[in-house]
């Protein structure tokens, strides 16, 4: 029931023994899930495709599925609009930084929480438990107003420091570090090692698909985020990719302009995220199942 | 959720000393990033909504006057608050139940015993998920586009005409549904593949035995071993639909005519275009209780039934 067990790649797939299924049932499933899958990837293809039109084919009516002459134009013009490689950085800054920081300080206290006994760990516990409930939009505004007066805007630490360490973090790290057997950490007690030692060296060696895990959720939420940059940014310069993008498409004297270039910049953010996505994608639906399954 | 402390073998005094000074060590850095920017702002937003605080506050912000419950008492008397609101719940009402409606169809089709391009399904049905909310938001604006949009283009192409999905005050809203089902749907799908995973083959079996049908199945077996599963879709969907915010703010800006303003995006354009800092802080905290609310009572209508 719990995410106490890491290592088990694959649950045995029921309902197979179970079931004996006839053609037809097959066949009306495999028909479902084909439909599905094309409505669930038309956006993206439509996407991509576009990406890549000249003008003529954007405005063609009936429309033109495959185009006519493939150009880069979209790109180009893209590139001369906004410095997407700029923005491309600051998202991969902010994210790298966040993830290496969730990683380091949600594994300490999820260790604290799993196996030391110290006075007011259950406080420390509950607040967790609540962080994980509240809503970012409660705290948006005054957390504007502190970043304003400390001079935190168009920076990366304050793009940063309110993502930091997420309880989410916590809880999963607590929860895949319990299944660590006490006695192991106790013998390395009983032989002297310091508990500095037995986190870095006993501890966090066992927990790496725990780390995988969170470090793909703590990437993929920074890099898609979007409401507290939109706040704590107002310098181009300083835009992550998903504002720049928002802001190109909201802004009426630009957005006009070619939805052949808008979507050369929706393929630019989704691209990177959907190749890594599907080269680690069962480390991500797994993650999600565990996680989520509590 | 475990809350029983380890229980380790007798500690002795040094030992539990020391671990005293390692927990609240490894507590710190956690602890001091939650209090600066969560635990303070949560209360700040709090007094701030009872406060007229504007943007001259933003640099001096203990010059806000008090105003007690004023901010509150004007939201609902604001017509435009109330449609917001409603907006929201609109798109909750709808979008919840077709979101887990959706995720729970795929689920049961990729687990009902399909043996080739399994995961080749799932992972199609899940990038959606993957991608960053503005993009699918930038990219559905187009794939809407009355005019080289894919669905238009579709229409073009089969000869019937198609409507200005985001420029009608009827249909934004259920387009912006849509968007948001297709977006979602694969976390469900994830989440409910784990639960049905974990029904045991032999209740199945027995089932069977008994002479149960695939719908008395589903409907006998399927849906209540499924129930812990379901109320944490539903309250974690929930919660996030609340709170919708991308989707209007890049594809109709609150319109046409308000009908795709929600309470997420009339707060932040109450707090960051007006500065009506004090009201805005009001909304978030009316937010916030609605979450709470809907998830209390999603806690006992699920939970209950099992007991």
């Amino acid at each position: 029931m719990s995410a106490t067990e890491p290592r088990t790649t694959r649950p045995p797939k029921p309902g197979r023994t179970a079931t004996s299924r006839r053609p037809g049932t097959t066949a009306l499933t495999y028909t479902l899930l084909t439909v599905g899958l094309v409505v669930m990837s038309a956006p993206f293809l439509w996407m991509a495709i576009s990406a890549f039109k000249t003008p003529k084919d954007l405005g063609a009516s009936p429309p033109v599925w495959i185009p006519t002459e493939w150009t880069l134009a979209n790109f180009r013009e893209l590139l001369d609009l906004m410095d997407i490689a700029r923005n491309f950085m600051n998202s991969a800054v902010v994210a790298v930084v966040v993830t290496v920081c969730n990683l380091v300080f949600c594994s300490m206290l999820g260790y604290a929480l799993a196996k030391l006994n110290f006075a007011g760990k259950k406080a420390v516990l509950g607040v967790v438990l609540g962080a994980l409930m509240v809503p970012g939009n409660l705290m948006l505004l005054p957390q504007f107003v502190m970043m304003s007066k400390m001079g935190l805007l168009d920076s990366y630490a304050g793009l940063i420091l309110p993502f930091a360490a997420g309880a989410f973090g916590v809880f999963l790290m607590r929860q895949f570090m319990m299944a660590i057997p006490d006695e192991l950490l106790e013998a390395a007690r009983i032989d002297g090692a310091g508990e500095w030692y037995i986190f870095w060296r006993i501890v966090l060696p066992l927990v790496k698909p725990a780390l995988a895990t969170l470090s793909i959720f703590v990437f993929l939420g920074s890099w898609n985020n979007f409401l507290w940059p939109l706040v704590a940014t107002n310098d181009p310069d300083k835009y992550t990719l998903p504002v720049a993008l928002a802001t190109f498409a909201t802004d009426p004297t630009k957005a006009a302009g070619s939805n052949g270039v808008l979507m050369a910049g929706a393929f630019l953010v989704v691209l990177p995220v959907v190749a890594v996505f599907l080269v680690l994608q069962r480390h991500f639906t797994q993650g999600i199942a565990t996680s989520g399954l509590k | 959720m475990g809350q029983q402390a380890p229980t380790g073998p007798e500690l002795r005094p040094d030992r539990l000393s020391r671990q005293n000074l390692a927990g609240w060590l490894y507590s710190t850095p956690f602890l001091a990033l939650f209090l600066t920017f969560m635990a303070f702002p949560i209360i700040a937003t709090l007094l701030m909504s009872f406060t007229d605080f504007g943007l001259r506050n933003v640099t001096h912000p203990l010059d806000a006057r008090f105003v007690g419950l004023d901010n509150y008492t004007a939201l609902f008397g604001d017509p435009k608050f109330m449609k917001a609101l409603f907006n929201t719940c609109y798109f909750v009402v709808l979008g919840v139940p077709l979101t887990i409606g959706s995720g729970l169809v795929a689920a049961v089709l990729l687990n009902s015993g399909i043996d080739r391009f399994r995961t080749f399904f799932r992972v199609g049905f899940y990038v959606p998920v993957v991608t960053a909310i503005v993009a699918v938001a930038v990219i559905w604006r187009f794939v809407l586009d009355p005019s080289e949009g894919l669905i238009a283009g579709l229409g073009a192409q089969l000869g019937f005409s198609t409507p200005d999905f985001l420029a009608s005050k009827a249909l934004a809203m259920p387009s912006l549904i849509v968007m948001a089902v297709w977006r979602n749907m694969g976390t469900a799908m994830v989440l409910f593949l784990a639960g049905l995973q974990a029904i045991p083959v032999e209740v199945r079996e027995a089932a069977k035995l008994d002479g149960a049908g695939a719908f008395q199945e589903f409907r006998r077996i399927t849906v209540p071993l499924l129930r812990p599963t379901m109320l944490y879709v539903a309250v974690m969907t929930t919660i996030g639909f609340l709170n919708v915010f991308e989707e209007p703010f890049v594809m109709t800006d609150g319109g046409p005519g308000d009908s795709t303003l929600t309470v997420s995006l009339h707060m932040y354009k109450e707090g960051f275009s007006f500065f009506h800092m004090g009201s805005a802080s009001a909304m978030a905290y009316v937010l916030f209780t609605i979450v709470l609310a809907v998830t209390l009572l999603q806690f006992r209508l699920l939970k209950d039934k099992t007991r």
